[in-house]
């Protein structure tokens, strides 16, 4: 082909904007562009993958079968599950890295642009697929998201469709996890050396390690019992010599370690809010990056945690304990720089503060929770009961999701020029810390007097407090709403932000304009060392 | 607009990507497709060749543009790091995805069939369910999956084939040298000759699974050996198949005077790829056929 092409998809006038209309944003292949894609489709499917919740807590309002069929309940379960995490929290987390990470290193953009495009495009594509099989015949995916065989296998129609649908968010996951090592390794401005860097580049540094090393361990999964399904294999067929839970060993070695995708990130945003609103440098800077880096590798040999339950050797129960607690060494670590951080600081109390700190507090909370899902004798009475519930929703809704909302308050002045109107922030801060305890705490209480998990009936002892979780489930999930206005309002105006936004905050992202132009640092910055609130200066 | 010259001060970030949701689409129709026909739907097929060549399209499509503007000078050193960077993950992304099935045979072999045999914690499993199974590598199981098969033997058709794939290794090397040395003849003949012995593997590969399937009784359906076996070896034989493609597309790439002896940045990943092939088949030979 001719010369043309290339020069039609390549302007060099440094200055020039977006381009115009839906199809800016199917072709784009600008970071905050594409930021903001991930961003969008991850609020758009915490509200679906919502939506299920509350159909779930409104079934278990009350004893008795009320409003769903057990069936169809088990779907709601699979699938928010399903949603929450591949269509909600891991969009968003990549979706702040794309806009975040370029701008904390002085990058021009991502390294793989167009990938980086692909990544985001096929998204979309796979959740319409996932979800388009509720309306199946056969009905959605009932078995749980971890897909347990041989109960799994038994899916109707819709099996293969949820199989290739992870297949796409894998593809989807490794790609723009490949982008963001290549960006980060590659693409920082001079002076920005690795230990220098803010401290959410590299929680997601070792977070796309985490998922190249294993998304294609769970395609690999899935794709045994695809073929266990459909082309006669005996991977987890007792009688042809396979074993069902070798899927729980193979599944939880991604499992684990994707646990850890879904909750460094936000130990890297709240490492960035915290200094800024206590006004001090983050307290241990390296020990905080030795201690993700030991977070990431103890994950890759904890697995089995997951499934004490299921008849190992005493040896394995043993090893795979002590080697769970370990971690509590590290995340302790980082638990208390954080506080560390805050003492003797000038502390304000804006939204992504409040956040931030009720982060802290309650993933902590969740933190603890696993640590008693760690012994495993302990674990033979919590397994399967709603204590393990409330313990991946403490460290999931109170750690991952809180993580992001306060990254979505910290940094959508810098997104879009605009304050975020401060008292609606408070009010959602409050509306939320406090529902999400009342939905969550009594779980606790429910999974110690035995109430099984994915069950749409309980006994009636159990009544009270699954009310009264109900309630607050309903409520957390309409302030979810107020979040969601905040954020339209947001980027429709309101008071005018500066660079800077934050009077603490330091760093190369808010050195440049609100909101940040459409091309940031293609000349590479001057690194200042007063600027940077990052890292071991002194070096 | 006036038509810039390559600029090596900046990297290059090219606006507008057209072909990736042009992937999206052909892979949802690949996908689609396939659960069809897996459903037992006759139009599943059709969708999933639609989507194949959709995807052979945009790769078509993607790859020529970036080799437009790899010729035409656009890429810096930094851009072809970042190139480098993405090929050497996403091919630890591939060993990760044969570990999981490396990691099943492991599994299998080490566990789950000594424990059917009455092994360990599975002592009541053999006792109340599989009386009399001896548990012996290979199995189909207690069950007797697919009923009697034998084995290919290691030191058949599978050493030949171990000793193509090394003498492959070594043609793309001796391709990697001619190249470095700026002769050009010898690198497209070296090349033609890794592409033969690639394609040559394939071709002894699907004969030795004609012969598995007509003479061994050895199928997908012959419990957990049968089921590793071609899942391992299948998997690798597609990525034989792939890595030879690629090698055929450098091998012309590399007639039309592509790669200089300084920047051959795509023959290298291929390569690359083409040395992991090989030493997933090391271990395949070893812990599949050997063992």
């Amino acid at each position: 082909m001719s010369n043309t092409a290339v020069a039609n998809d390549h302007h060099d006038d440094a200055h020039h904007g977006p381009a115009k209309g839906l199809m800016r944003w199917v072709f784009t292949t600008n970071h905050k562009d594409i930021g903001t894609l991930y961003l969008v489709f991850a609020l758009f499917m915490f509200i679906v993958g919502g939506a299920m919740a509350m159909i779930i807590r409104a079934e278990l309002f009350q004893p008795g079968m009320q409003l769903v069929d057990p069936e169809f309940f088990n779907q709601m379960t699979t699938m928010h599950a399903l949603v929450m995490i591949f269509g909600a929290v891991m969009p968003a987390f990549v979706g702040l890295a794309n806009w975040m990470v370029p701008m904390m290193i002085g990058a021009p953009d991502m390294a793989l642009p167009r990938m980086n495009n692909w990544s985001f495009w096929i998204l979309p594509f796979a959740f319409t697929m996932l979800l388009s099989t509720l309306f199946m015949p056969s009905g959605g995916p009932a078995g749980g998201w971890t897909l347990y065989p041989p109960l799994s296998l038994q899916t109707g129609n819709s099996f293969a469709f949820v199989i290739f649908a992870i297949h796409m968010m894998g593809i989807s996951s490794i790609m723009g996890a490949i982008n963001i090592i290549a960006t980060i390794l590659n693409m920082r401005a001079p002076g920005m050396t690795l230990l220098r860097m803010p401290l959410f580049v590299w929680t997601w540094l070792i977070t796309a390690f985490l998922l190249i090393a294993v998304m294609p361990v769970l395609a690999g999964a899935v794709t045994m019992l695809l073929t266990d399904r459909f082309f006669d294999t005996s991977f987890f067929n007792a009688a042809g010599g396979g074993d069902p839970v070798m899927f729980q060993h193979i599944f939880w070695f991604f499992g684990h370690p994707e646990v850890y995708i879904m909750i460094l990130p936000a130990f890297g945003v709240i490492s960035e809010i915290i200094p800024t609103f206590a006004r001090k440098p983050l307290f241990g800077y390296s020990a905080m990056v030795y201690a993700t880096a030991s977070i990431a590798f103890l994950s890759f040999i904890v697995w089995a945690h997951h499934m004490f339950t299921v008849g190992m050797p005493l040896g394995g129960e043993l090893f795979f304990m002590y080697a769970t607690m370990i971690i509590a060494v590290p995340t302790g670590v980082k638990v208390f720089n954080w506080v560390s951080t805050m003492w003797r600081g000038s502390m304000t109390f804006e939204t992504p503060m409040l956040f931030a700190l009720a982060f802290v507090i309650l993933f902590t909370i969740g933190g603890f929770s696993g640590l008693m899902l760690a012994i495993v004798p302990a674990d033979f009475q919590y397994h399967d009961t709603y204590f393990v519930v409330a313990h991946f929703h403490y460290v999931l809704v109170t750690g991952a999701i809180f993580g992001i909302i306060a990254g979505a308050y910290y940094w959508l002045p810098k997104w879009t020029g605009n304050m975020y109107p401060e008292r609606l922030g408070k009010i959602h801060f409050w509306w939320s810390t406090i529902s999400v305890n009342v939905l969550f705490f009594p779980q606790h209480y429910l999974g110690l007097a035995g109430m099984p998990r994915r069950i749409p009936d309980y006994a009636v002892q159990f009544a009270d407090y699954n009310m009264i979780s109900s309630i607050g489930g309903f409520a957390f999930g309409l302030a979810q709403l107020l979040f969601v206005y905040i954020v339209w309002k947001t980027s429709r105006g309101g008071k005018k932000a500066t660079a800077q936004v934050w009077e603490g905050a330091k760093g190369l992202e808010w050195t440049i304009a609100s909101p940040a132009p459409y091309h940031t640092f293609e000349d590479p910055p001057v690194i200042d060392d007063s600027k940077l609130a990052h890292g071991d200066i002194t070096h | 607009m006036a038509h810039a010259a390559p600029d090596h001060s900046h990297y290059y970030v090219p606006h507008h990507a057209r072909w990736p949701i042009v992937g999206s689409f052909g892979i949802t129709a690949l996908v689609v497709g396939a659960a069809n026909m897996m459903n037992g739907s006759d139009f599943g097929v059709y969708l999933m060749y639609a989507g194949i060549a959709i995807l052979v399209i945009m790769l078509f499509g993607w790859f020529g543009q970036v080799i437009r503007e790899s010729v035409q000078g656009y890429y810096n050193s930094q851009v072809d790091t970042s190139f480098r960077m993405g090929m050497v993950w996403f091919i630890f992304s591939e060993v990760m995805f044969f570990a999981a099935f490396f990691g099943a045979l492991f599994y299998a072999r080490a566990l789950a069939v000594p424990w059917l045999g009455g092994e360990g914690t599975g002592a009541m499993t053999n006792a109340l369910l599989w009386q009399g199974y001896d548990a012996v590598w290979p199995t189909n199981g207690p069950a007797d999956l697919g009923g009697d098969f034998k084995t290919v033997p290691a030191f058949d058709v599978p050493l030949v084939n171990t000793l193509i794939l090394l003498t492959s290794g070594l043609t793309v090397t001796m391709a990697h040298w001619a190249l470095k040395k700026a002769r050009r003849r010898a690198l497209v003949l070296w090349l033609a000759a890794t592409v033969a012995l690639g394609f040559y593997f394939v071709y002894l590969q699907i004969g030795e699974y004609v012969h598995a399937y007509t003479e061994l009784g050895l199928t997908l359906g012959s419990g957990i050996y049968g089921s590793t076996f071609f899942m391992l070896t299948g998997f690798h034989g597609m990525h034989v198949t792939l890595g030879a493609i690629m090698l055929t597309v450098i091998m012309l790439r590399s007639a039309k005077g592509h790669f200089s002896d300084e920047n051959h940045f795509a023959f290298e990943a291929v390569a690359w790829y083409w040395h992991f092939v090989d030493v997933v088949w090391l271990g395949l030979f070893l812990l599949v056929y050997v063992l």
